[in-house]
């Protein structure tokens, strides 16, 4: 026994001393890992790699811009995307079987539908009523009116009045608690008279199925986007835009999915899938997987953005057929603007799209049974969901419609793009931080070099001032404009925003030199310190938001961060500077999807269709609430400013 | 003697059928009056049956039996069977042997909307006493399943009702019987209960065992009580509402498996009466599907001497003419339930099949076939209907094909929406997973006259209501409710509950607004569909509504003037309760899956490199030599004095 102790007490004493005699070695370790994994917190590396990254920073940016561009472009590179798959199970593996057989008659309620439209001249509200109820849906009307800010001259309209009438078909045994909805435009002239047939054709073959699960809304909506608007802020009871609309009677619950329908001829060539919602929001990437493996199923030519999917991808011209499909889809994504009735749904999270027959005279024709079959099978398996679209991708691009790239494999390009931001700040922080321990009495450097808050200020101030007054002036002035020039609203709008624009490229930016005497090279260099982080941040979050409009403001922009400094070549610089401004960027855009859309215009035509476009952006904001058009009037052209500051810091 | 009975009880029977065509079944058609504790049973025995078959007069007599017997004081059953010719003779029993009785019937009405809407009501009767201390162990039509949970559970009242689908108000007007979709079960307990929450949880689930329904779900965060939207509806004066359970599972589907045991509660079973009419393959194929169990005490005679124990179960159908009809607007027993009648359930004392004909004076709306001469009216909910009667126990209305199958067939085309004198909606508003708002709207369509209403609601504690957002307006105006009981949500343990009585004006659209926040839920507590949305029940309106009868200006012709100055007491308004739709919220929901866990694993990365990176620009770094210890410093001094190179 005592033995035994004595040798449990001498192994503890053993253990004790390797206890103590591993803790310095312990120590040790610590330090050496320190040195191993704290790159940074060696001095002496951290020097090394601060000279390398300073020594280099120019080289570095060009490769990461280049290596952007670069990856940005393989992304319609066919082996580089995924193909699209259906996630959802509700709508993968079950059946359906399309039945139906009435798109004659669809066609001659469309007819109908037109006459009675050009007998009331506008929406034939009662005939749709009466239409509606014999089909035996719930009826209800909603009527809205809006005045809009200007006359929107692409439309012809300023004082909009209208009706939506829409018709709820309630699923036998369903609570009211969820609803599909279809909805086709009733446009002015002779336009989709087909879309309002095949509707109500569907409503009545709907009408007699016993399969649904889910309230259907029939929804006829006047003045495209502004009915649509009126009636979902209507069905939401929101009013974020100001608009006057009466409330809904009936309601069918909470709104899972909905169609927008636009046909404008008996027989169509191809559908096409439109996705691009306001601000850039998407659907989910599983309706448009629905779409296509219906049109293939039922062999029905689709295309996205008008484009038709080729197999060719290893050839060039597949390959640029595939990267214009994805620019156009950039574009229309950049300009936040809904590019259909659909792309209201996608704030109130509900997913949603636009599909559009479109007859270009090919040999290929599909008649009105055909897409009727195609839109009974949609719905029939949107009906299946038994939650909301969720599985699939909110965040892609298309490159073609059976495959997509995600948002992890197209944020790296835009990623490389920002690095070039942060390594400029980091090589502008070395070049503020490096002086000081240069010298050795650091006070007197500091209150030398620290160039007061005012002259950073200032520059920032009236940059902002000047955003606000893009903002806010040119609706507000519109009156005063029309009185005093010879031009109409609309124009006087637009160009008091060019006018306000330009003003702030003359004005005097170098107010700080009064408040804070001679501006220092440190004080330029603080300012582009700040105005570059500022752009990264708001770059990023735009990113984040709206991929696409990130990424070109990204790509015009950050060369302009990286370059200026008040020692290049005034001239040449400021020419770089004006043509990589927003303005320009967005007359670019206008000239670049013209081509894409392989209807390139003269510069007399691109200029009127510029002038349009900042209209209508103006229009997105007032009245569906985009925001776009505040985004680069009040932050991304102060801080563009803020360059243009730095050029001509003195 | 034989020629002389046969006399008499023809006699009897025109006296019969007159009285009833005059409208002496006003008190059975409203279903709630007085009723006679008629005992007929007549299990069907073979030599019956044959006699009923072979000889016309036989059966004669035996329909005049039994209206005798309804008439006079009831007899045991043991002694009718056999003398069944002595009408009159039968002395009431004096041995107090519990006695029950059976009745059942069907209500078809054709709705406006082209619609047909079938209620079947089976009530049985039984006068005896569950909360006896000897246990009752002898049931004959009653269910033993359903006795015993009354005895075991001190059930004083007990409503429970499965449903699919919505009652479409404004095309259907007013059900007899209305119901929330989903199941529904509220339960006033004795007085003698001590635990009542730990009685109700047994309760719940000992009935999820016998509707075959997930009636388990029921726990503290959805059980209400309410304080005055429930009260009880039969004899008793109970208002302490804590001995009160109401609650609902609106998300509970509602099918065969729920109908066949409620069909085993009948007497018959699904084997004779209106009950084979029940064939799940039809009852499933409508637009509306609710059934439903209410069992309560009431009264045995005009005194309330005795008192009895009521059981209806009451099976609500409403068909659809497209979806089945195929266009054919035609309807007939056959088509609506793939069966025809050949007889009524031998148990049953009544059994009768009522047609509403009131819009159809003149058969312009619709063709009823066969006619039948009987007639009936009765006020239902507020309204004078006018019936035509088929009663199953008599073998005429079977005619030579030995076979009843009813036949409607539509001449009109459908109508307009109805404008229910009472109407309800309920959605939520805004967008976003933060916030939102419920909106209530009540539509009171009374051209003149105001009513209060009892509005309920039962909100789940996941949505935290803000009640001080609470805004009650009708025609633009602030409208206060004068009274508010509200009971704040504890989470995770009890719902948001909130009952006001609020007064309508006339022609107007009241609208309830309460704003809430969407909680985020533990990861545990996301149902397996978490994006599907949650569900929170259907508010309940309760309301005396004023009745279309006194509205009626130009007056029931048939009706003495002096009669109709004043609108008369029954009539001037009737009770209503109407559920509005449930609600699907979608609550703010982590995406369960590879995604999500990558932006986890992407966040506590960047948060380590974060801190790092903190780390490196706050913090300044300086070389500094260590200084060596003391023995360290002793031996370089000793190696430096030895001229060795120190340590």
């Amino acid at each position: 026994m005592l033995r035994q102790r004595t040798h449990v007490t001498s192994r503890c004493g053993r253990v004790m001393d390797r206890r103590r005699s591993s803790e310095p070695r312990r120590q040790d370790r610590v330090t050496v890992d320190n040195n191993n994994m704290g790159l940074l917190s060696d001095p002496n590396r951290r020097r090394a790699l601060l000279g390398l990254l300073t020594r280099l920073n120019a080289p570095i940016c060009v490769v990461c811009y280049m290596a952007g561009v670069a990856w940005f472009m393989g992304l319609a590179f066919e082996p580089f995307t995924l193909r699209t798959y259906m996630s959802e199970n509700a709508m993968g593996s079950t059946m359906v079987e399309e039945r139906f057989p009435a798109g004659e008659r669809a066609l001659a309620t469309g007819r109908e539908f037109a006459a009675h439209k050009k007998k009331t001249g506008g929406m034939p509200v009662d005939w749709l009523v009466r239409t509606m109820q014999a089909r035996g849906l719930e009826v209800f009307t909603q009527s809205f009116s809006r005045t809009l800010p200007f006359p929107d001259e692409n439309k012809e309209r300023y004082m909009v009045k209208g009706t939506n009438v829409y018709g709820i078909l309630r699923a036998p045994r369903a609570p009211r608690t969820e609803a599909l909805v279809l909805s086709a435009p009733c446009n002015p002239g002779d336009e989709n008279n087909q879309a309002v047939g095949l509707l109500l054709g569907l409503a009545q073959y709907f009408r007699n199925q016993i399969f649904l699960a889910k309230d259907v809304i029939f929804l006829v909506n006047e003045h495209d986007l502004i009915g649509m608007q009126a009636w979902l802020e209507g069905y939401h009871h929101t009013n974020t835009t100001g608009m006057d609309w009466s409330p809904l009677q009936g309601r069918g619950g909470s709104i899972q999915a909905a169609l927008s329908l636009e046909l404008s001829s008996d027989i169509i060539t191809s559908l096409d899938l439109v996705l691009e919602g306001l601000n850039g929001q998407l659907p989910n990437l599983d309706l448009a997987n629905l779409f296509y493996a219906f049109c293939q199923k039922i062999g029905v030519l689709c295309t996205i953005q008008g484009k038709l999917q080729r197999n060719d991808w290893d050839s060039v011209s597949g390959y640029s057929h595939a990267v214009q499909t994805m620019m156009l889809m950039v574009m229309k994504q950049a300009s936040g603007r809904p590019w259909g009735d659909h792309g209201l749904f996608l704030r109130y999270h509900i997913e949603a799209a636009t599909i559009k027959g479109i007859n270009s005279f090919r040999q290929y024709k599909t008649d009105a049974t055909t897409i009727g079959r195609l839109l009974e099978g949609m719905y029939r398996k949107l009906n299946n969901l038994l939650e909301r679209l969720h599985q699939s991708y909110f965040f892609y691009l298309m490159p073609s419609l059976s495959h997509f790239v995600s948002i992890g494999y197209y944020m790296p390009a835009f990623g490389l793009l920002a690095v070039i931001l942060l390594l400029r700040a980091l090589d502008l922080w070395v070049q503020l931080m490096t002086p000081p321990p240069r010298t050795e009495d650091g006070v007197i450097d500091i209150e030398q070099s620290s160039p007061g808050v005012l002259s950073v200020l200032t520059p920032l101030v009236i940059s902002h001032l000047t955003g606000v007054a893009l903002y806010m002036l040119p609706v507000r002035f519109q009156e005063m404009a029309v009185e005093h020039f010879p031009v109409s609203e609309t124009e006087a709008v637009v160009l008091t925003a060019i006018a306000v624009y330009t003003a702030g490229l003359a004005l005097p930016h170098n107010t700080h030199r009064l408040l804070a005497g001679e501006g220092t090279e440190q004080g330029w260099r603080v300012l582009k310190l700040v105005a570059v982080l500022y752009l990264a941040v708001l770059l990023g979050c735009t990113a984040l938001i709206n991929f696409s409009l990130g990424f070109i403001l990204a790509l015009t922009l950050v060369p302009v961060a990286a370059f200026v400094t008040p020692h290049v070549p005034k001239v040449l610089s400021a020419f770089i500077l004006v043509i990589l401004s927003p303005a320009c960027t967005l007359l670019f855009s206008v000239f670049f999807f013209q081509e894409l859309q392989e209807m390139p215009v003269s510069f007399q035509d691109g200029w009127v269709l510029y002038l349009s476009v900042i209209s209508q952006g103006i229009l997105d904001h007032v009245l569906y609430g985009s925001l776009v058009y505040p985004l680069i009037a009040l932050l991304v052209y102060p801080c563009w400013l803020l360059f243009w500051n730095i050029l001509f810091w003195k | 003697m034989a020629a002389r009975r046969r006399l008499v009880s023809a006699l009897l029977v025109f006296l019969c059928a007159s009285s009833v065509f005059s409208g002496a079944e006003s008190q059975e058609a409203t279903l709630t009056g007085g009723h006679r504790a008629a005992a007929v049973d007549d299990p069907p025995t073979d030599t019956e049956r044959a006699e009923q078959a072979a000889e016309q007069p036989a059966v004669e007599e035996r329909r005049w039996e039994a209206t005798e017997v309804e008439e006079a004081t009831p007899d045991e059953a043991a002694g009718e069977k056999q003398d069944t010719s002595a009408p009159g003779t039968a002395a009431p029993s004096s041995a107090p042997q519990p006695k029950d009785d059976f009745q059942e019937e069907l209500v078809v009405r054709p709705l406006h909307s082209g619609d047909i809407y079938a209620s079947f009501q089976f009530r049985t009767l039984w006068e005896t006493d569950f909360s006896r201390e000897n246990k009752v162990s002898h049931y004959r039509l009653f269910p033993k399943s359903l006795g015993q949970v009354i005895s075991k559970f001190s059930v004083r009242e007990l409503h429970i009702s499965f449903t699919q689908g919505y009652w479409r108000t404004m095309q259907w007007g007013q059900p007899f019987l209305p119901s929330p979709p989903g199941a529904e079960l509220w339960v006033w307990f004795q007085d003698s209960v001590t635990d009542v929450d730990g009685t109700w949880k047994e309760l719940t689930n000992v009935l999820s065992g016998i509707f075959c329904a997930s009636l388990n779900f029921i726990d503290s965060t959805n059980t209400v009580q309410p304080s005055a939207s429930f009260k009880p509806l039969g004899i008793g004066n109970a208002t302490d509402h804590r001995f009160l359970r109401y609650a609902t599972l609106p998300r509970e589907i509602v099918c065969t498996e729920n109908l066949t045991p409620w069909k085993k509660l009948l007497p018959c079973g699904s084997k004779a009466g209106l009950a084979v009419l029940l064939k799940s393959e039809k009852l499933f194929h409508s637009s509306f599907h609710s059934q439903a169990v209410h069992i309560r005490p009431v009264c045995e005679d005009r005194q309330c001497k005795t008192t009895s124990w009521e059981l209806r179960q009451t099976l609500n159908v409403v068909f659809d003419f497209y979806t089945s009809g195929q266009g054919k607007r035609e309807w007939s027993l056959f088509k609506m339930f793939s069966r025809t009648l050949t007889e009524a359930c031998p148990l049953a004392s009544s059994s009768k099949i009522y047609i509403d004909v009131t819009d159809n004076p003149q058969g312009e709306q619709f063709e009823l076939s066969p006619a039948t001469a009987l007639l009936s009216q009765a006020v239902v909910l507020g309204d004078r209907r006018t019936f035509s009667v088929y009663d199953l126990t008599q073998q005429i209305t079977f005619g030579s094909v030995r076979s009843l199958n009813l036949l409607i067939r539509w001449k009109t085309t459908e109508g307009d929406m109805l404008r229910p004198l009472l109407h309800a909606e309920r959605y939520v508003a805004g967008y976003g997973l933060q916030t939102g708002e419920i909106h209530t709207l009540m539509y009171n369509n009374h051209p003149y006259r105001s009513f209060p209403v009892l509005l309920l609601d039962s909100v789940p504690w996941y949505l935290r209501l803000y009640i001080h957002t609470l805004t009650v307006t009708s025609k633009g105006k602030d409208n206060k409710p004068s009274y508010i009981h509200y009971q704040p949500s504890k989470d995770r343990l009890r719902p948001h509950l909130l009952e006001m009585l609020v007064q309508l004006p006339p022609n107007s659209v009241t609208e309830v607004t309460v704003q809430f926040e969407r909680a985020l839920l533990k990861w545990t507590e996301y149902t397996p569909d978490p994006n599907h949305g949650f569900y929170v029940g259907s508010s309940v309106i309760s309301s005396l509504v004023p009745s279309i009868v006194a509205m009626d200006t130009n007056g029931t012709l048939k009706r003495p003037l002096f009669s109709s100055f004043f609108p008369c007491k029954e009539e001037s308004s009737f009770f209503v309760r109407i559920y509005t739709e449930p609600l699907l919220v979608n609550l703010p929901t982590p995406d369960f899956s590879m995604p999500y866990n990558v932006i986890c694993l992407t966040c506590t990365v960047v948060a380590v490199g974060y801190g790092s990176l903190y780390n490196l620009l706050t913090r300044s770094f300086q070389i500094e030599e260590p200084s060596p210890g003391l023995a360290k410093r002793i031996a370089n001094i000793i190696r430096k004095m030895r001229g060795v190179p120190p340590l």
